[in-house]
């Protein structure tokens, strides 16, 4: 059974995202998603300063089984990169909501952060796909 | 995946995410992928390996038989007990599957052959046993556990008994034994020392067992693909097919040329291939950047053409990407792999990448 934290924020892509006290937004990829894929062994990230739309394609991240896109869960500019993943894509599968992170970005619309999903609605959808 | 090998409760009890494997439901993993994987590379690991076909070929003129049905020379196996990898071709020199076959009485062999080439393979195999008057007998009442890794055969030695231990013992690689009714070999599929034991069924689950407590970590179909492609053994499927002969795909060395009056299935087509000139072969591939190798990539050999990626992945071991490649002939020391729209450097190197823990090929 994956963890699905309260307080974090879900596309159905399988990204969550948490809102930092900065007006920024901290992204990753779910608990649910790295164990779908297994061991991570390559992590590419967006370039800071970077400018995505919602549902963008801006990273790609590789399991010994096979690679997968990840989506901006928002329309924003990327601040940060999770750089410790070049050398540690592991982190992601040991800590998918904390070391793990992958990009933090600042949403061009901070409402928009509202639409997606909350912990009980991704919960019900992998509710659904099970 | 409706087919459940006799160990099927074990790897439920035991985590496995199962995956559907030619309509087999076998472990991809057990929790992780790369920590098995290293278990084989510098301790133990084991593979249960039951999906794969047994085939028991029976007859006075056997031999002979696989003579003609082999690329590979049974002659070579002089010794009970020993092992031959070989390709069976068709008529075009392509490859119907690869399979290992044992010598074990002067009228009785035995074959393991691919679980997702099973139909075809008894098939073909059947129907040309026939002229020959041999009798082949599928074995679904045997289990096989393949273990493997440095430390591999003292763990089994420790879940046999005494007296079958002590056959075992006896065992050079690539030779295998009858012990006290199970078989077993020192053969495997991941670069490493170890065996591969065949037995009844319903002994499978007690080996397991003691193989468990010997400390030996069971390891899914995943480890055994990379640790295979780190070997730089082929894959059915992906690296050769009925459309590649060996010659293209790094198996030359399987096909026996001489006795040159042995007419085996397909000789004269890879004579012709051979006498007119390859135009590809299969090569080794490290990617210089960080990033993952993965079937189907093309591969891109300036002023030479386009080549193809058979099978990538990441090496756990090297921790770097590495393939084998189909490519043109005359593909030098360096190439380009497309991966995702863009092109990355790689050494083209002459596999194995892994031997024994260790790396083995040079740049």
């Amino acid at each position: 059974m994956s963890e699905v934290p309260e307080g974090l924020k879900y596309t159905s892509s399988h990204e969550w995202v948490r809102a930092e006290s900065d007006g920024t937004v901290t992204v990753g990829i779910t608990d649910h998603a790295q164990e779908l894929l297994g061991d991570l062994v390559f992590v590419e990230l967006p370039e800071v300063g970077r400018g995505v739309g919602s549902g963008e394609e801006c990273g790609v991240v590789e399991s010994v089984k096979a690679a997968s896109d990840v989506y901006s869960p928002l329309a924003g500019e990327i601040t940060a990169a999770n750089e410790a993943l070049t050398d540690a894509p592991e982190l992601v599968n040991q800590s998918p909501f904390a070391d793990g992170w992958l990009f933090r970005l600042r949403p061009a619309d901070a409402a928009a952060l509202d639409k997606l999903l909350d912990a009980k609605a991704y919960q019900a959808q992998l509710d659904d796909e099970a | 995946m409706d087919k459940r090998t006799v160990l099927y409760d074990q790897h439920v009890a035991l985590g496995a995410r199962l995956v559907d494997f030619a309509g087999w439901a076998m472990p991809v993993h057990y929790g992780s992928q790369i920590e098995e994987h290293h278990a084989v590379r510098t301790a133990a690991g084991m593979f249960d390996v039951s999906h794969m076909t047994i085939a028991d070929l029976r007859g006075e003129r056997v031999r002979e038989f696989l003579r003609h049905l082999l690329a590979n020379d049974v002659e070579r196996l002089q010794v009970r007990g020993k092992a031959l990898y070989s390709c069976m071709l068709n008529e075009r020199g392509g490859v119907v599957d690869d399979l290992i076959v044992y010598y074990l009485e002067d009228d009785f062999f035995r074959m393991v052959v691919n679980a997702a080439t099973r139909d075809k393979d008894l098939a073909w195999i059947g129907e040309r046993a026939r002229p020959f008057a041999v009798e082949m007998r599928e074995r679904r009442d045997m289990a096989m556990i393949a273990v493997q890794g440095p430390e591999a055969r003292e763990k089994v030695y420790a879940a046999l008994e005494p007296a079958q231990a002590d056959r075992a013992r006896t065992l050079r690689p690539f030779n295998g034994v009858d012990a006290g009714g199970v078989f077993v070999a020192r053969t495997g599929y991941t670069g490493e020392d170890g065996f591969e034991i065949l037995l009844p069924e319903e002994r499978a689950p007690a080996l397991w067992t003691d193989l468990l407590e010997a400390g030996v970590r069971p390891c899914g179909l995943g480890a055994r693909d990379t640790l295979r492609l780190e070997a730089g053994m082929s894959l059915y499927g992906s690296d050769m097919d009925e459309e590649t002969s060996p010659l293209e795909s790094g198996l030359g060395w399987t096909v026996a040329w001489e006795p040159a009056e042995r007419n085996f299935v397909g000789r004269a087509a890879l004579e012709a291939q051979r006498a007119a000139g390859v135009e590809r072969r299969q090569v080794g591939l490290v990617l210089q950047d960080r990033g993952v190798l993965r079937g189907h990539q093309r591969v891109v050999v300036e002023g030479a053409g386009d080549g193809e990626v058979t099978s990538g992945g990441f090496s756990p071991t090297l921790g770097v990407g590495i393939a084998l490649a189909r490519v043109p002939a005359r593909i030098g020391t360096e190439c380009q792999v497309e991966i995702r729209g863009r092109l990355h450097r790689a050494s083209v190197v002459k596999p194995p990448f892994v031997r024994h823990g260790k790396r083995v090929y040079s740049v």
